[in-house]
C-alpha cells in the first residue's frame, strides 16, 4: 500500500512476561498528523520504537511506506526522522557540528549538506546559536536543535516523542508552530506521542488514544469529543427539579440531569446556540437563572469515559516510574 | 544512505573534535605516561640495572608508549557508555549506516585519539635524549606506527566488549581497573619478562597481547629482538583482527536487545 504511510497490523511487544504494546493496528496517511495519546507506560515510545526500527517487533506486521520495519531496515531508516523524547544531542559539539554528523550518517553531502543546514536553522531560529557548544543551550533550544536534525535530510515522515515535555508554555506554542509547518509546507507526515490533551489537540489530524499497550479509540479530536454527546451545559437555579422537567418535557439535549441539588445539566449538541434558548424556557416558567456555564469536552474527558481514570493521575504512580525505568533499560 | 566509508568518517570526525575540544584530555593523556617515566623510570633506574648495561629509561621508553595506548585505548569504551546515557547511541542506531560501519568508526577515532598521545609521548621521550635519535629512521618509525595501530585496536576492541555488557561507568571503570594493572606489568613494559621470572607469571604473561605490541615497538626502536619482529606483528594482527570481530558481534548484540 504506497500511499499509506504507516500501517499496523496486530502489533505486539513483549518484554518477558510484560506485554508494552498489544495487538495494535493502526493506518497512517501521507501528510497525516497522527496521534497517540496516552499515559505514560501506556507503550507509546515502544510502538513507535518498533516503527523506527529501534527495537524489533515481538508479533504482528508494521511497514513505513511499504517497507516491512523488520526485514527492511535500513529502507525505513532513510525515509524517517526521528525526535527521541530524551535528549540524543552530543553537547560537546556545536548545534552545526551536531546537523553536520547529522547530515553525513544520511549521506547529505557537500553543497547540498551545507544548504540544508542552513535552511533548518533558519526554520528552528538558531542560526545565531549555530556555532555553540549544546551544552550551553537551553531545554528549548536542544528541543527546536532536535526537531531541525530530525528534518535535515529531508525525511518523508517524522516522528515525535513526547516533543514539548518538560517546555515552558511559549517555546511549547513555538515548536506546535514548526511542526505545523513542517507538515503544511513540506507536505511531511508526522506521528506524534505525547501524554498532553492539549496538545493533541491542536496538533492532530487524528488521535489514537493508548492505555496499557491497547488503542481504545481513533478518530479525529473533534469526533472523539463529539463521541460524549456534544457539550455541557450547567444552570445554576433555586429550584432545578422544576427546570429539569421543563427541559425534558421539551426533549432538549441528549441528557438533562439534576446536579448537586441547586443545578442542572443539559448535554446538548451546540451549547453556545441553545444557551440563549435555554435561559427564556426558565424565564417563561419563572424560574431564577443564577449562573450558566458551558464545557466543551475535552479529549480528557474522553480519556476518562474510555478508562474511568484521568491521564494526570498516573502520572506519579510509583508503578509507572518503575515502568518506565523498565522500558528505558531497553 | 551513507556508505560504510562515510559513516566510518563520521564517527572518526567526531571522536577527534571532541577530542580537541578537551584540553584537560590532551595535556592529562600525555601527562601521566611522563610522570611515571621521569619518577619511576628515574628512580628506578638508579638501583636497577640491565644485562648488557643498557639504560633502564631507554629500555622503558617503550613501555611508557605501550601505557599510553593501553590506557588511551581501553577507556575509549567509556564513550560508549556516554553515549548510551546521553542518549546519542539513539541518534546513530536509528540512522541508515552499517553497524559494522559505526563499529569501525569508533575503532579508528578512539586508535587516531590513542596513537596521537603515544606520538606526544614519543617525541618528548626523544627530545630528553631518553631514546637516541639515530633511532628514529624511516623503517623504525613505520614499524612502530603499524605496532601503535594494532595495540590500539586490541584494547580498543576489549573496552567495546566491556561497555556493551555494563549500562554504568562506575562498572565500567571496576573492570578495566582489574584488568589494566596485570595487562600492564606483565607486558614487559617497566621489567622484562625472561626465564628467571616465575612460571606462572610467565605463562599469564603469554596470553596478554601487551607484550607482543611492547616487544615489536622495543625491537624496532631499540634495534633489539632481530626477526622476532615479525612473529610479534603476526601475533598482534592476529588479536586485533579477533577481537574487533568480537566487538563487532558485541555491538551488534547490544544493539539488537
Amino acid at each position: 500500500m504506497p500511499d499509506s504511510a504507516i500501517a499496523v497490523k496486530g502489533l505486539v511487544k513483549k518484554y518477558g512476561n510484560f506485554t508494552a504494546v498489544d495487538k495494535v493496528s493502526f493506518n497512517v496517511g501521507e501528510g497525516e498528523i497522527f496521534g497517540l495519546l496516552g499515559p505514560n507506560g501506556a507503550g507509546k515510545t515502544t510502538t513507535i520504537s518498533v516503527l523506527s526500527t529501534i527495537i524489533s517487533l515481538t508479533s504482528g506486521s508494521a511497514a513505513v511506506f511499504g517497507n516491512d520495519v523488520d526485514r527492511n531496515r535500513d529502507a525505513v531508516r532513510s525515509m524517517i526522522g526521528m525526535v527521541f523524547q530524551d535528549p540524543s544531542l552530543d553537547d560537546e559539539l556545536t548545534g552545526r557540528e551536531n546537523l553536520d554528523l547529522h547530515a553525513r550518517f544520511y549521506g547529505v553531502k557537500g553543497e547540498e549538506k551545507k544548504r540544508a543546514i542552513g535552511e533548518v536553522l533558519k526554520l528552528v531560529e538558531l542560526g545565531a546559536y549555530a556555532d555553540k557548544q549544546v551544552r550551553s543551550y537551553s531545554g528549548g533550544m536542544k528541543r527546536r536543535l532536535e526537531i531541525a536534525r530530525g528534518f535535515i535530510h529531508k525525511p518523508r515522515l517524522l516522528f515525535l516523542d513526547e516533543p514539548t515535555i518538560g517546555l515552558d508554555p511559549q517555546t511549547r506554542r513555538k515548536i506546535w508552530d514548526y511542526i505545523k509547518m513542517l507538515n503544511e509546507r513540506e507536505r511531511l507526515t508526522i506521528i506524534i506521542t505525547t501524554h498532553y490533551m492539549e496538545e493533541a489537540d491542536e496538533l492532530c489530524d487524528r488521535i489514537g488514544i493508548i492505555d496499557h499497550g491497547k488503542i481504545i479509540a481513533l478518530n479525529t479530536p473533534e469526533k472523539l469529543k463529539d463521541s460524549l454527546g456534544g457539550d455541557v451545559i450547567r444552570i445554576g437555579t433555586p429550584a432545578p427539579g422544576k427546570l429539569a422537567s421543563i427541559l425534558k418535557k421539551r426533549k432538549f439535549g441528549m441528557r438533562v440531569k439534576e446536579y448537586g441539588g441547586d443545578a442542572v445539566e443539559i448535554t446538548v449538541r451546540d451549547g453556545s446556540a441553545l444557551l440563549p434558548r435555554i435561559i427564556a424556557l426558565a424565564e417563561k416558567g419563572k424560574i431564577d437563572v443564577e449562573y450558566s456555564t458551558i464545557k466543551r469536552p475535552t479529549l480528557e474527558d474522553v480519556f476518562i469515559s474510555l478508562t474511568g481514570k484521568a491521564i494526570r493521575e498516573e502520572e506519579g504512580d510509583a508503578n509507572t516510574a518503575m515502568m518506565r525505568r523498565f522500558m528505558g533499560r531497553r | 544512505m551513507a556508505s560504510t566509508i562515510d559513516t566510518i568518517y563520521a564517527l572518526w570526525l567526531r571522536e577527534i573534535k571532541r577530542y580537541l575540544k578537551s584540553k584537560s584530555r590532551v595535556v592529562g593523556s600525555g601527562g601521566q605516561p611522563l610522570i611515571w617515566l621521569a619518577l619511576f623510570g628515574v628512580g628506578f633506574g638508579s638501583v636497577f640495572t640491565l644485562a648488557g648495561g643498557a639504560s633502564y629509561l631507554t629500555f622503558m621508553a617503550p613501555g611508557i608508549m605501550g601505557m599510553t595506548l593501553l590506557f588511551s585505548s581501553i577507556f575509549s569504551g567509556v564513550n560508549v557508555i556516554w553515549d548510551k546515557q546521553f542518549g546519542f547511541m539513539k541518534e546513530i542506531l536509528v540512522a541508515p549506516v552499517s553497524r559494522v560501519g559505526i563499529v569501525l568508526g569508533k575503532i579508528a577515532g578512539s586508535a587516531s585519539i590513542a596513537m596521537m598521545n603515544t606520538i606526544i609521548v614519543l617525541i618528548i621521550i626523544v627530545i630528553f635524549g631518553v631514546l637516541p635519535l639515530s633511532h628514529i629512521t624511516v623503517p623504525s618509525v613505520v614499524l612502530t606506527l603499524i605496532f601503535m595501530a594494532l595495540i590500539s585496536f586490541v584494547f580498543i576492541s576489549i573496552g567495546l566488549l566491556i561497555a556493551s555488557t555494563v549500562n554504568n561507568v562506575e562498572g565500567f571503570q571496576v573492570i578495566i581497573n582489574f584488568l589494566v594493572m596485570p595487562l600492564f606489568f606483565l607486558s614487559g613494559a617497566i621489567f622484562p619478562i625472561t626465564s628467571k621470572t616465575p612460571i606462572w607469571m610467565q605463562a599469564i604473561s603469554v596470553i596478554d597481547p601487551l607484550r607482543y605490541g611492547v616487544d615489536g615497538m622495543r625491537s624496532a626502536l631499540l634495534g633489539t629482538g632481530g626477526s622476532v619482529i615479525y612473529l610479534d606483528l603476526a601475533i598482534m594482527f592476529v588479536v586485533a583482527v579477533a577481537f574487533v570481530l568480537v566487538a563487532d558481534w558485541a555491538f551488534k548484540r547490544m544493539q539488537a536487545k
